[in-house]
């Protein structure tokens, strides 16, 4: 498609966010005889996007951040003058609408500060290269920080944090997709019970996962602190890690504390331990991928999935619970009773792991009846997930049961796909690194390139499961099933006539309670043909037995 | 508030960014304040950290100038000739409305009003004559800014042009502006056609000797007391001056009466007056002018004290810069135009009439004049938004000026240039529009945000300074 011709416009000083020029980008996307557009501020960082996807013009290396461009690529000049004029009327739209707004919004934090004095969070979700400035003016104003925005640099970061924590205050993020503090969710986040168990996560789909878990359950959250992948780095050193994590210690609601993440650094694992010791309530951790030993050793009870880890967190807040009515009594009576909670506890801890196997072993036998369906030559798997910490947890699992898997953030270097549009042998995605999300929304709420990677897959005869996450809640698609059955629907007919069963997999991250209702959004896709497990990890043991028994793992790994 | 207290508090949250946000908070019944954000202009680099490190000392700076802002006491004292009374004025010298501009590079309606001033001078027999004489180096031109002068759109004032004076009795210094001509085929907007000269002398000969003779009979009329109350009754002095041609027309009509002397010449004066809703115009510009002149050269303050355009660059003048001229493109307003008029037909921003923004008025206080809210999308509150926009950029409220909307909150006075560029917020300016070609006259009305090159380079220069 090389020779076909780039228009541009550039417009001088015209700032729009970048999701209305993302919806505005989709809107003429769509337009007869456009091959390729883009609609983006004119900064460095867009720059090299236009120049990488062949949307570069000459004029638009001048242009600078606060200058909007317009590309259109198709063979008629006469289009491309049509998409400038459509554009130009969008944008209209969005302003007159804005403007039109009863409510005045102020155009500084002081000034946001005047009409809402006594404001005392502040939730940044604006181009990384902006945010870090916004954060740290928002934290002299005293107010605590979530910050949504990627790709702010770490020296930032570091900064915000550092001086955070010396006034007393919570930085969630970088990066950090999801929090729930006092019971309200912010940005990617799912409506779950209020109770004791008190969350601090480096990984923002895991603590959806563990909250909506805990929630499914009937025991609840009392905050979900996010900290962003970053903070648990040697560079930044855990610091609101720990800082939330003593909050939790310090918090009169909180009784259980969880702790999730991706292995710390060394350094930031042992003042994390040294932190920890002094906490006087339980903990749960759970470092996917990471050596539990030092853990236990230091009485922290851990786990190797988000699923074990939730339902101990429960297990162990109910046995929390009762153990609170025992101030009441004394005495013999009170050690009687102290040691009767005691083996209750255990008891409670034990059925968690019964539970498990039991589950496991269900699975194990179901992914035996699922593979007799299958034809000779199926045998890999195609995990496309929207979240990363699934896409981490997916292929923790699989290599246990099945072995190496392919990924654009694989476990080691040597499996780092070549090209992320192209799968190798099993294979997971994580669609929401970088290459996939710049100038596009969020997988979790724009669903067309993964239904498009489903319908590429669907095609590969040696493909025997696609294994997929679906976040619902607060910030993600609100019609998850209209957007995605479809391509379940065609993915499996494509395969059905070849002759092949396709093996759909996926997990519902979520609650009832979420507008999207889980309930609602797993009878869908069951009614579709995919097969939904209550968990992640579920769902990857699920797939990970499949390709064991079809012969598909091997490459190192697998038992 | 610590972590536990958070814990303990209802979360209140600004929302900074996705807009989505904030609707799900309000889905969920959290208290929330979306803010409008916008990048910061692009700096040379360091500029930003140099402004940083002396934020402290511009403050001061500013807080200095903005008092002297505010404690401008403009007076109207009289009315003579432009060569008697305007520093630097010579016969063969034309002020010229914005930034300095050579007659090549000047815009149709300038150069119209050019040629019409010189035929109106006698300087030249015929149009022709006067393009001749004007590209031949024989008159020279300069910006009326560079002379303690003002004037609407191409603002041509010459010689023989009787002129407003006006004096800052607080500081001594004065302004001067010509009469306003009414609408129609006038100088202003570049028609120099026989019946704009012929309206121009009765200007020389009638109106001129009347006003002259009135204002000795009321003595110096407080302006800043006229505009406070206009603002009152719906004027913000720039595109809107009914109100205040009003409340002038009923000081002067008396002494009109009693000193003209004919009859019907203070008839025909007082029908002028009263036939032209922007008699006042030429007044409330000056008096900005007056006001915001005290405050110049104020070492490091980043507020401006002129903003101009010359129908094809912006021109901006910091208090803290001297007079260095920062200037970039002037862009075409966004406006409703007249029946048979469009956007094509429109030249670029004009006029040093932006001096009212520059000092508080005009689009700055746009809040207080609904009559006028069909030029920014229609609803008073469209309005009181842009208004309420400009008190993040500036750096005082006035404390005679005032909103009613507003529970009479001062206008938001005194551009703070820092404030522009580190908030991405310009200057909202509404203004007439003029025809692009000399002669045709204004097209249409409408607002337009002033372009943010001329504030950054502002900010550089002032940065040098530092």
């Amino acid at each position: 498609m090389a020779d076909v011709p780039v228009f541009g416009v550039i417009k001088k000083g015209e700032y729009f966010d970048s999701v209305t020029l993302m919806l505005v980008a989709k809107k003429i996307g769509e337009t007869e005889g456009v091959v390729d557009s883009a609609v983006v501020m004119g900064t460095l960082e867009n720059k090299s996007i236009l120049e990488a996807s062949g949307l570069m013009t000459a004029e638009f290396e001048k242009a600078r951040d606060t200058d909007l461009l317009i590309a259109v690529k198709t063979g008629g000049k006469e289009i491309a003058e049509d998409v400038f004029q459509k554009v130009d009327i969008y944008l209209k739209d969005v302003r007159k609408s804005d403007r039109s707004a009863l409510e005045f919004s102020p155009k500084s934090v002081e000034s946001a500060l005047k009409l809402m004095p006594d404001a005392n969070m502040a939730l940044i979700s604006l181009a990384g290269k902006y945010a870090g400035d916004e954060a740290m003016k928002s934290l002299r104003k005293g107010l605590h920080v979530m910050l949504f925005s990627d790709n702010v640099p770490l020296e930032k970061e570091i900064e915000l944090k550092k001086y955070a924590r010396n006034n007393g205050l919570i930085v969630m993020g970088p990066d950090c997709g999801t929090a729930i503090i006092n019971g309200i969710p912010l940005a990617f986040a799912n409506a779950v019970n209020r109770g004791d168990i008190g969350v601090v996560a480096a990984a923002g789909t895991g603590l959806q996962e563990v909250t909506s878990i805990i929630s499914n359950e009937g025991a609840g959250i009392s905050q979900a602190i996010g900290t962003g992948g970053r903070d648990m780095k040697k560079e930044v050193g855990g610091m609101m890690f720990i800082e939330g994590m003593n909050a939790l210690a310090r918090d009169g609601s909180t009784n259980v504390i969880l702790l999730v993440s991706k292995p710390p650094h060394p350094d930031v694992l042992k003042k994390l331990l040294g932190h920890i010791k002094k906490v006087r309530k339980p903990v749960v951790a759970v470092f996917l991928g990471g050596d539990n030993d030092l853990l236990e050793r230091d009485g922290i009870h851990t786990a190797s999935t988000l699923e074990e880890a939730a339902l101990r967190a429960v297990a162990i807040s109910k046995y929390e619970a009762r153990y609170e009515n025992l101030n009441d009594v004394s005495g013999e009576m009170k050690i009687a009773m102290l040691m009767r909670e005691a083996s209750r506890y255990m008891q409670g801890l034990e059925s968690v792991a019964e539970r498990l196997k039991t589950s496991r072993s269900k699975i194990a036998h179901r992914a035996f009846d699922e593979s007799k369906k299958m034809k000779t030559g199926q045998k890999y798997l195609r995990g496309l997930f929207s979240g990363g910490t699934f896409a981490s947890e997916a292929q923790l699992i699989f290599k246990e049961l099945a072995g190496e898997v392919y990924s654009n953030i694989p476990l080691k270097p040597k499996l780092k796909l070549k090209n992320p549009l192209k799968s190798e042998r099993n294979t997971v995605i994580d669609l929401g690194e970088d290459e996939f999300t710049v100038g596009r929304a969020h997988p979790m709420i724009d669903y067309s390139l993964r239904n498009k990677r489903i319908m590429e897959e669907a095609l590969d005869p040696e493909v025997a499961v696609i294994l997929l996450d679906l976040v619902i809640g607060y910030g993600s698609n609100m019609k998850p099933l209209e957007d995605i059955v479809p391509a379940i629907r065609q993915a499996m007919q494509t395969a059905a006539g070849d002759g092949r069963r396709l093996a759909v997999i996926t997990s519902v991250t979520g609650t009832d309670k979420d507008p999207q209702n889980r309930a609602a959004v797993i009878k869908g896709l069951e009614e579709a043909g995919a097969m939904v497990m209550t968990t992640n990890a579920a769902a990857a043991q699920f797939a990970g037995h499949i390709v064991k028994i079809l012969g598909g793992g091997r490459l190192g790994g697998g038992k | 508030m610590s972590i536990n207290d958070l814990f303990n508090n209802e979360l209140k949250v600004v929302n900074i960014g996705l807009k989505s946000f904030k609707e799900d908070l309000e889905r969920v019944n959290v208290r929330s304040v979306h803010m409008d954000w916008k990048p910061s202009f692009d700096l040379a680099p360091g500029v930003m950290d140099t402004l940083q490190t002396h934020s402290s000392e511009i403050e001061k700076a500013n807080e200095k100038a903005v008092k002297i802002i505010l404690n401008g006491k403009p007076f109207l004292t009289g009315i003579e000739k432009a060569l008697e009374v305007i520093p630097g004025m010579k016969k063969n010298l034309i002020l010229h409305a914005g930034p300095p501009v050579t007659w090549e590079k000047m815009c149709g309606p300038m150069r119209g009003a050019v040629i019409g001033a010189l035929l109106y001078e006698g300087m030249a027999d015929n149009p022709e004559d006067a393009r001749k004489k004007a590209a031949s180096g024989e008159v020279e031109f300069s910006p009326c800014h560079e002379h303690r002068t003002v004037g609407p759109m191409a603002g041509i004032v010459s010689a023989s042009m009787p002129v407003f004076t006006l004096r800052n009795e607080e500081y001594g210094n004065s302004a001067y502006c010509t009469m306003n001509e009414g609408l129609g085929k006038v100088l202003r907007y570049g028609a120099y056609g026989e019946e704009v000269i012929r309206k121009m002398k009765w200007m020389e000969t009638v109106l001129y000797p009347v006003i002259k003779k009135a204002l000795v009979k009321t003595g110096r009329i407080d302006l800043k007391n006229i505009i406070a109350q206009a603002l009152h009754m719906g004027d913000e002095v720039h595109n809107r001056n009914r109100a205040a041609t009003s409340l002038l027309y009923r000081l002067l009509a008396p002494a009109i009466i009693r000193t003209a002397g004919d009859p019907q010449d203070s008839a025909r004066v007082l029908e002028f007056i009263h036939g032209n809703d922007h008699f006042f115009l030429n007044l409330s510009m000056p008096a900005c002018k007056a006001t915001l002149d005290a405050a110049r050269n104020i070492a490091s303050s980043s507020l401006a004290v002129v903003m101009t355009r010359n129908g094809a660059e912006f021109g901006v003048q910091l208090s803290g810069t001297g007079d260095e001229w920062f200037t970039g493109a002037a862009m075409v307003p966004d406006a409703l135009f007249f029946p048979g008029f469009t956007k094509a037909d429109a030249n670029p921003d004009i006029g040093d009439s932006s001096i009212t923004e520059t000092n508080g008025l005009g689009g700055f206080a746009i809040a207080a004049a609904p009559a006028i809210v069909q030029f920014v999308g229609g609803s008073a509150n469209d309005a009181m938004n842009y208004t309420l926009a400009m008190y993040e950029i500036a750096a005082g409220e006035n404390n005679a000026y005032q909103i009613p909307y507003l529970d009479f909150r001062g206008t938001p006075t005194g551009i703070d240039a820092v404030k522009v560029v580190e908030k991405g917020i310009l200057p909202f300016i509404d203004t007439g529009v003029a025809h692009k070609e000399p002669g045709v006259g204004q097209v249409g009305a409408g607002v337009l945000s002033a372009p943010p090159e001329p504030f950054s380079k502002a900010v550089e220069g002032l940065a040098k300074k530092l």
